[in-house]
C-alpha cells in the first residue's frame, strides 16, 4: 500500500500547476448560470485551451492516476468545470472510442477533444427512469435512415448541443434489453423540439426532448442494431469511475469554509454541530482515500468496476449531509437564496437520484458484489 | 501511487487468517464464550508467528514490518473475534519482557479507567505504548470488576482516574483495524444468512428490504477499509481519528444490521451476531471513545491543515 506518487506523477502535477497558474487568469469572465449560449462558448473555450496545452486527452487515454491528479489540481486551482463537455467527454466520447468504427471515431472524437461540438444524452424517458431498458422511443428503418419518434427527459445542455447520444427501440418484439440501439442524432435535424425543464433549484438545468419522425442516418449507429444496451453499459461504467474526484476535493474545501463560518458566527461552540462537522470530515477523508483505492485498482485492472457503486452510494448521501450541515451553520440565513451553499443544498438533492438512484445502486452492490439473488 | 495490497501483504493477511482458522475457529470461539479464559498456548503461538513483534526491528528480534502489516493482522483478529488484550500486548512488545514472544500478557488502563482482562494479564502497562519503562501492577490498584456486557472481554474499572490528554494513535488505529475485521465478519454472516434462509418461497436476500441492508453493510465496510488502510500508511493522527470513527460505525451498525437480517435467530445466544456487537461496543469505549477523535478532527478542520 503506497499513497506516494511517482516522480513522473509529481512532475505531471507540478507542470499542470504551473500551467494553471498562467492559464486561469487569462480566462474570460464566467457567464451567468442562465445564459446557456454563453455557457456553451465558455465551456468549449476552456476545452480548447486544454486541447492546445496538450491536456485534452486526460479523460480518455491517461492512466487513472494521472486523471486523478488532473481532476484534483484543476479543482484546487478553481479551473472551470467540464460543463457542457460532460456528455461528450465522459459518456458519448468514451462509448464511440470503445465501440465505434474507425470512421465514427475520426468524425466525432476530435471535435469533442478540441471543444468544437457539444453532446447531450437521450437515455431516460418519462416512463423509463430506473428501468431504463423499458424505453419506448421507436426507430424504424427507412432506406439509409432510421426514423425516430418518442420523447426523452432529464437531458442536460439539449438547447445548445450539436449531437445527442440516443437510445431507441428498434425491435419491440425482443426482450426489453435486446431491442435497443445506440444512435448519434444531430440536434439540428427536423422534428426535434426541446422544452426546458425547471428544477426545484429554480434553474433550467435539464430539458425534455420530443422527437417527431426525426431522420438519423444508419451510418450514425454505434454498435450493431439491437446491441445498444451493451454499448450503453460501457458508457455507464465510465460514469461510475473517477467522475466525482473534483467534487470530493470541492466538498473538503467547503467543509473547511463551514468550520470557519461557524467559528465566526459562534455556532462552533455547539458541540453537536462541531462534532457533526468532524464526522463529515472523517467521511470525506475516507471518500478521498476510497477514490485513491478505486483509482489504484483501476490502474491495475483496466475499466472501473462496481466499486464505483459503493463510492456513489456513500458520496451522494455525504454530499447531502454536508449541505444540511451548512444549513445548521447558517441558521436562518439557510433560507436566503443569495447566501452561499443554499443553492448547493438544493442541487445536492439530485445526487441520490441521478445516474442510478441509491436504491438501484444498492441492488447493484448486493447482486453483483455480494452475489445475492436477483429480485425486487 | 499504488494504494492496494502488495503480494506480500496479501500473503501476510492470508497467513494470519489461516492460523486463526486453525487455532480459533467458530467452535473455539463458542467454547471460549462458555469458559472465558485466555488461551496461553494460542497466545504463545501468536507470539511465535510474530503477531506481537510485527513492528519491532529485526535487530531487536522483531519481524521488522510496519503499521500497514500490523493493521492487516489486527483486522484478521477482529474478524475472528480473537479475545484478549491484543493491542496492549502488541504495543508493549520490546518494552515489557516476554510481550513480543506472547509469554507475557499485557493489559493497560484505558483513558476512561477501564481495564480489559485484568485478572488474566501478567502486567498492567502504565504507559499504554507511549514509550518509557514498563509499568507495574500498581496502576490498576483499587480496580473493581464489572459484569461485562461482552462475555469475552472481562472488564475492571479503576476509580477516580484522571484522564490523559490524548491517546496513542497506534492503539487507536489497531482498534479500528479490529473493528474493520468485525464489520467484515458481520457483512459475511448477513450475506450467508440472506442467501440460505428462505421465507415466502425464496431466499430472503432476494427481497430488496433485506438486500439493501446487506449492501449498506458492505458500503460501510469498504469506506472504513479505505480510511483504516490510508491511516496505516500515513500514521497521521487526524487520519487515524477518521479511520476510528468510520470503523466504529461500520462494526456497530454492521452488527446491528446483521442481527436484523438474522431475524429471531439473531436475538439468540446461540447465534454469533451478539458476540460481534458486544465486542464492537467494548472497542468503541477505548481511548476516550469517539468524542476524543471527533474533537481532534474538529480542531484539524478549523486549522485547515492537511488540505
Amino acid at each position: 500500500m503506497d499513497l506516494s506518487y511517482t516522480a513522473e506523477e509529481e512532475d505531471f502535477r507540478a507542470r499542470l500547476r504551473e500551467w494553471l497558474g498562467k492559464a486561469l487568469p487569462a480566462l474570460p469572465p464566467k457567464p451567468s448560470p442562465d445564459d446557456w449560449p454563453g455557457r456553451r462558448v465558455y465551456d468549449l473555450g476552456w476545452q480548447r485551451t486544454l486541447y492546445d496545452a496538450g491536456y485534452a486527452y486526460v479523460h480518455w487515454d491517461a492512466d487513472p492516476t494521472t486523471r486523478l491528479i488532473f481532476l484534483e489540481e484543476t479543482e484546487r486551482a478553481g479551473a472551470p468545470y467540464v460543463g457542457a463537455n460532460f456528455v461528450g467527454l465522459l459518456h458519448a466520447g468514451p462509448t464511440i472510442a470503445a465501440e465505434g468504427t474507425d470512421a465514427q471515431r475520426a468524425r466525432w472524437l476530435e471535435p469533442i477533444l478540441r471543444g468544437e461540438e457539444v453532446w447531450c444524452q437521450g437515455f431516460s424517458e418519462p416512463d423509463a427512469g430506473s428501468d431504463l431498458a423499458a424505453l419506448r422511443t421507436r426507430a424504424w428503418r427507412d432506406g439509409d435512415d432510421y426514423v425516430v419518434s418518442g420523447s426523452k427527459i432529464w437531458t442536460s445542455h439539449a438547447e445548445v448541443a450539436d449531437w445527442c447520444e440516443l437510445l431507441v427501440r428498434t425491435d419491440p418484439t425482443a426482450a426489453k434489453h435486446r431491442g435497443i440501439t445506440w444512435l448519434a442524432m444531430p440536434m439540428d435535424a427536423p422534428g426535434i423540439t426541446v422544452r426546458p425543464l425547471r428544477t426545484l433549484a429554480g434553474s433550467a438545468e435539464f430539458a425534455e426532448v420530443f422527437l417527431d419522425e426525426v431522420r438519423v442516418p444508419v451510418a450514425h449507429r454505434v454498435g450493431a442494431e439491437n446491441d445498444g444496451w451493451r454499448v450503453t453499459m460501457v458508457t455507464l461504467s465510465f460514469e461510475r469511475g473517477t467522475a466525482f474526484v473534483g467534487e470530493v476535493v470541492a466538498c473538503r474545501r467547503v467543509l473547511g469554509e463551514l468550520a470557519r463560518e461557524a467559528r465566526a458566527n459562534g455556532r462552533w461552540d455547539d458541540p453537536v454541530l462541531r462534532r457533526g462537522l468532524a464526522l463529515l470530515e472523517a467521511e470525506f477523508r475516507a471518500l478521498w482515500r476510497l477514490t485513491q483505492w478505486n483509482v489504484s485498482e483501476a490502474s491495475a485492472g483496466g475499466v472501473p468496476g462496481v466499486g464505483g457503486s459503493v463510492f456513489k452510494l456513500r458520496y451522494s448521501h455525504a454530499r447531502q449531509e454536508l449541505y444540511d450541515a451548512a444549513a445548521d451553520v447558517l441558521g436562518d440565513a439557510a433560507l436566503d437564496l443569495d447566501r452561499p451553499w443554499v443553492l448547493d443544498r438544493l442541487s445536492s438533492l439530485s445526487y441520490t437520484i441521478a445516474a442510478g438512484t441509491s436504491q438501484i445502486q444498492r441492488d447493484i452492490v448486493a447482486e453483483r458484489i455480494l452475489g445475492l439473488p436477483k429480485g425486487r | 501511487m499504488r494504494f492496494r495490497l502488495t503480494d506480500d501483504q496479501r500473503a501476510l493477511r492470508q497467513g494470519v487468517r489461516d492460523l486463526l482458522a486453525r487455532r480459533f475457529d467458530r467452535d473455539a470461539l463458542r467454547a471460549a464464550v462458555e469458559r472465558p479464559a485466555l488461551d496461553r498456548a494460542l497466545w504463545r503461538e501468536l507470539g511465535a508467528a510474530g503477531f506481537f513483534a510485527l513492528r519491532l526491528p529485526e535487530t531487536e528480534g522483531g519481524v521488522g514490518l510496519g503499521l500497514p502489516e500490523a493493521v492487516l493482522a489486527f483486522e484478521e483478529a477482529g474478524r475472528a473475534l480473537l479475545p484478549g488484550p491484543l493491542v496492549a500486548t502488541h504495543l508493549a512488545a520490546g518494552r515489557v519482557p516476554g510481550a513480543a514472544e506472547g509469554e507475557t500478557v499485557v493489559t493497560t488502563v484505558d483513558a476512561g479507567g477501564l481495564v480489559e482482562w485484568l485478572a488474566a494479564a501478567d502486567v498492567v502497562d502504565e504507559r499504554g505504548g507511549e514509550g518509557g519503562a514498563a509499568g507495574g501492577n500498581g496502576d490498576a490498584a483499587g480496580a473493581v470488576a464489572l459484569r461485562s456486557v461482552d462475555p469475552l472481554t472481562p472488564l475492571h474499572r479503576v476509580p477516580r482516574r484522571s484522564r490523559r490528554t490524548a491517546s496513542e494513535p497506534v492503539a487507536v488505529l489497531l482498534t479500528a483495524a479490529e473493528q474493520l475485521g468485525t464489520a467484515t465478519r458481520a457483512c459475511e454472516l448477513a450475506v450467508q444468512h440472506a442467501r440460505a434462509r428462505e421465507q415466502f418461497g425464496q431466499p430472503i436476500g432476494a427481497f430488496q428490504a433485506v438486500k439493501h441492508l446487506c449492501a449498506e453493510l458492505l458500503v460501510r465496510v469498504e469506506v472504513a477499509r479505505a480510511a483504516v488502510y490510508a491511516a496505516a500508511v500515513t500514521a497521521d493522527p487526524a487520519d487515524v481519528a477518521a479511520a476510528r470513527l468510520l470503523a466504529d460505525e461500520a462494526a456497530v451498525r454492521g452488527a446491528r444490521d446483521c442481527l436484523q437480517v438474522y431475524g429471531g435467530m439473531g436475538f439468540t445466544w446461540e447465534a454469533d451476531v451478539h458476540l460481534l456487537l458486544k465486542r464492537a461496543w467494548v472497542r468503541t469505549r477505548r481511548a476516550g471513545g469517539g468524542t476524543e477523535s471527533e474533537e481532534l478532527l474538529a480542531r484539524e478542520l478549523l486549522s485547515g491543515a492537511g488540505r
